[in-house]
């Protein structure tokens, strides 16, 4: 059966929001939880030793339990926080851009790569996995046919290196040094008063003809369609995809993380999970379209 | 012309050896070629490096009559050369499982023609070109997204990378930062199009059409683009979703999805970035001082009038600090230069300033 995973929280909440969440999320049916600021390193309700501590709580309710890193690595202070997450022997560590590769490598900490680690063939990840690499997500651009092809060729070279895919929730697309929350405000990075805590999943970034784009968050854009494969767990399922990422939402999370849990044993539920957070789906990436398409009657 | 050792190269030959480096303390001018005409423009125009790509998705500046096939490549090598300039061929995409033996084609022909280092940014790609060229220099680009020295140690100590192209993201002190510890030579870009995403790892374009950068080597296609004059104005669409809406009067720019004016809880702006070019020339004294190698100017896809008067521009200033950082000061006619050949008319030093982001 395949695993399920929280991936790392994408949004800014407060201290006791994450704490809360992750206090339901020990008693949820998911095998894996990532945590740690992964977006903006301004962002530090909790800080490395809070995220270590809640590790080892879901550890101790019998989570595995991965910490991940900054995606966009930009200062000393950055590679600090790094460090914190890459020098310890505790957890596994998911790695989001490379300097944490090069650090984890250093330390020879084991390590899976996240979605923004361009691995788009077979060769990189014969690199990685000589250098401690236990698993790795599929960059959130590519599909199934790829995705194939890649566990295809793993396989005819005897590599044992389990495959994620980001399966639900707002696809993280890019990263920038600008905050575009602090600019709808008009603030300057640097003071930007933490306004993503008021946006818990974001700002709406629409056409001017009210077509749902993006999602502003902080110095991240998301896709402004929810990615929803859960009609394609079985697909997944018999490619062998290992693990099946639900990406957190602050409201109604545990139901998804039930619906996707059935749909995984086989139990398909009546519904479509619950959107508590109006968006339209999408799933265009897996079939190898536009992210933001719709591809209907699948499964 | 700089003060540089120039040598010039013959055919075949690859890499450069220690003799063919710039002094230390000049800073190369990197100019971009899609054609023939303009590689020699760029280089009649005082480059000294010109980058190119083959006519396919294996660079990231994939353009429907743009780059060189084999010959023109070959000329456009012994045209450099023969003036004393090098040329560097990037590969900067990221193959995947059925593009594997045209992206490594694409590194063994480019090792053939003799260049002078291969742009790389994929690590599958790096890891092939480092065992089966290792005398061809490899240079990280920038869709290889290494903005900390730690990242750059990892492309030194896995692929032995000789420099690499720093991501638009870097403030002035954050360059200083990465500079200081960096392990291999660093460029940066000068002047052109700003992007204003950590590069190589922005899937904006493929969620809305079904190319990136990273995958078919084209952000925004041409392909996907509409115009349309409609009674609210005229109208830029990709893939049918509006990018903007140009008022009488307004000038109308390419619709590149970032650049576009949309709705944030009910305000309408350039939500992302407006459409503005880079330009660092203020800031090359420092640069210099920080000990960059090379400063990068983008775009493959400008015509060869364009890359004539940047090249021009750019060959001036980078003599000027280099016989003078002290009292280096923009002239006011290279400004009105640049000025002219940039998007909207209007440049920043982007997120050099702290205070742009």
């Amino acid at each position: 059966m395949m695993k399920l995973s929280l991936g790392p929280i994408l949004w800014f909440w407060s201290r006791q929001s994450v704490f809360d969440f992750y206090g339901e999320a020990a008693e949820w049916p998911v095998d894996t939880i990532y945590l740690g600021e992964v977006v903006c390193s301004r962002r530090r309700e909790l800080k490395p030793d809070d995220w270590l501590d809640l590790a080892r709580d879901l550890k101790a309710c019998g989570k595995n339990v991965v910490l991940s890193t900054l995606t966009l690595i930009e200062s000393e202070a950055d590679l600090r926080r790094l460090r914190k997450f890459c020098e310890q022997d505790e957890f596994l560590v998911e790695a989001n851009d490379q300097s944490a590769l090069q650090v984890a490598i250093r330390n020879r900490i084991p390590f899976i790569t996240g979605p923004s680690m361009n691995i788009y063939n077979t060769a990189t990840l014969k690199i990685l996995a000589k250098q401690g690499l236990q698993g790795w997500n599929l960059p959130v651009e590519l599909g199934k046919e790829t995705l194939e092809q890649l566990i295809a060729e793993l396989k005819h070279e005897d590599l044992d290196l389990p495959a994620e895919v980001f399966s639900w929730g707002f696809l993280p697309l890019a990263w920038s040094s600008r905050c575009f929350t602090a600019r709808h405000y008009n603030l300057p990075k640097d003071n930007c008063q933490f306004r993503c805590l008021e946006h818990p999943d974001g700002m709406e970034l629409r056409s001017r003809e009210n077509q749902e784009l993006f999602r502003l968050n902080g110095i991240s854009t998301l896709s402004g369609s929810r990615y929803d494969l859960m009609r394609e767990l079985p697909d997944m399922e018999q490619m062998g995809v290992s693990t099946v990422r639900l990406s957190p939402e602050h409201q109604g999370m545990g139901e998804v993380v039930k619906r996707f849990d059935q749909v995984r044993r086989g139990e398909a539920p009546d519904t479509d999970p619950l959107q508590l957070v109006e968006a339209p789906p999408c799933n265009g990436y897996w079939y190898g379209r536009p992210g933001m398409d719709l591809q209907k009657g699948s499964s | 012309m700089a003060v540089l050792i120039k040598v010039k190269v013959c055919g075949a030959a690859s890499g450069y050896g220690a003799d063919m480096l710039p002094l230390e303390s000049a800073m190369e001018l990197v100019c971009p070629a899609g054609s023939l005409p303009a590689l020699k423009k760029a280089v009649d125009n005082g480059a000294d490096a010109v980058y190119i790509g083959f006519r396919d998705s294996t660079n990231a500046r994939q353009f429907a009559g743009l780059n060189f096939n084999d010959k023109r490549a070959r000329e456009g090598i012994e045209y450099a050369h023969a003036r004393g300039s090098r040329v560097f061929c990037a590969i900067n995409t990221y193959p995947q499982p059925d593009g594997w033996e045209q992206w490594k084609g694409a590194v063994d022909h480019a090792a053939s023609l003799g260049v002078d280092a291969i742009i790389l940014a994929d690590m599958g790609l790096l890891d092939y070109a480092a065992n089966k060229y290792p005398d061809t220099p490899r240079h990280l680009s920038v869709q290889g997204s290494a903005t900390s020295y730690e990242a750059l140690a990892f492309y030194k100590d896995n692929f032995d990378i000789r420099r690499a192209v720093l991501p638009r993201v870097l403030s002035l002190d954050q360059v200083r930062g990465v500079a200081r510890h960096s392990p291999v030579e660093l460029e940066v870009f000068a002047f052109g199009s700003l992007c204003i995403m950590a590069e190589g790892r922005c899937y904006l374009s493929s969620y809305l059409t079904d190319e990136s950068p990273n995958t078919r080597g084209a952000c925004s296609p041409a392909k996907a683009v509409r115009w349309q004059e409609t009674p609210q104005g005229l109208e830029s669409r990709l893939n049918d979703v509006l990018i903007d809406r140009y008022g009488q009067g307004e000038s109308a720019g390419y619709p590149t999805l970032c650049k576009g004016r949309f709705d944030v809880e009910g305000s309408v702006y350039h939500a992302i970035e407006e459409p503005v070019s880079l330009n660092t020339m203020d800031l090359l004294p420092e640069l210099q001082e920080l000990g960059i190698s090379a400063v990068k100017i983008e775009g493959r896809q400008r015509s060869p009038a364009y890359i004539a008067d940047v090249a021009r521009t750019w060959r001036q200033a980078l003599d000027r600090v280099q016989a003078d950082a002290e009292h280096f000061a923009v002239d006011s006619a290279w400004h009105h230069t640049l000025s002219g050949l940039s998007e909207g008319g209007l440049t920043t030093i982007g997120a050099y300033h702290r205070k742009w982001k």
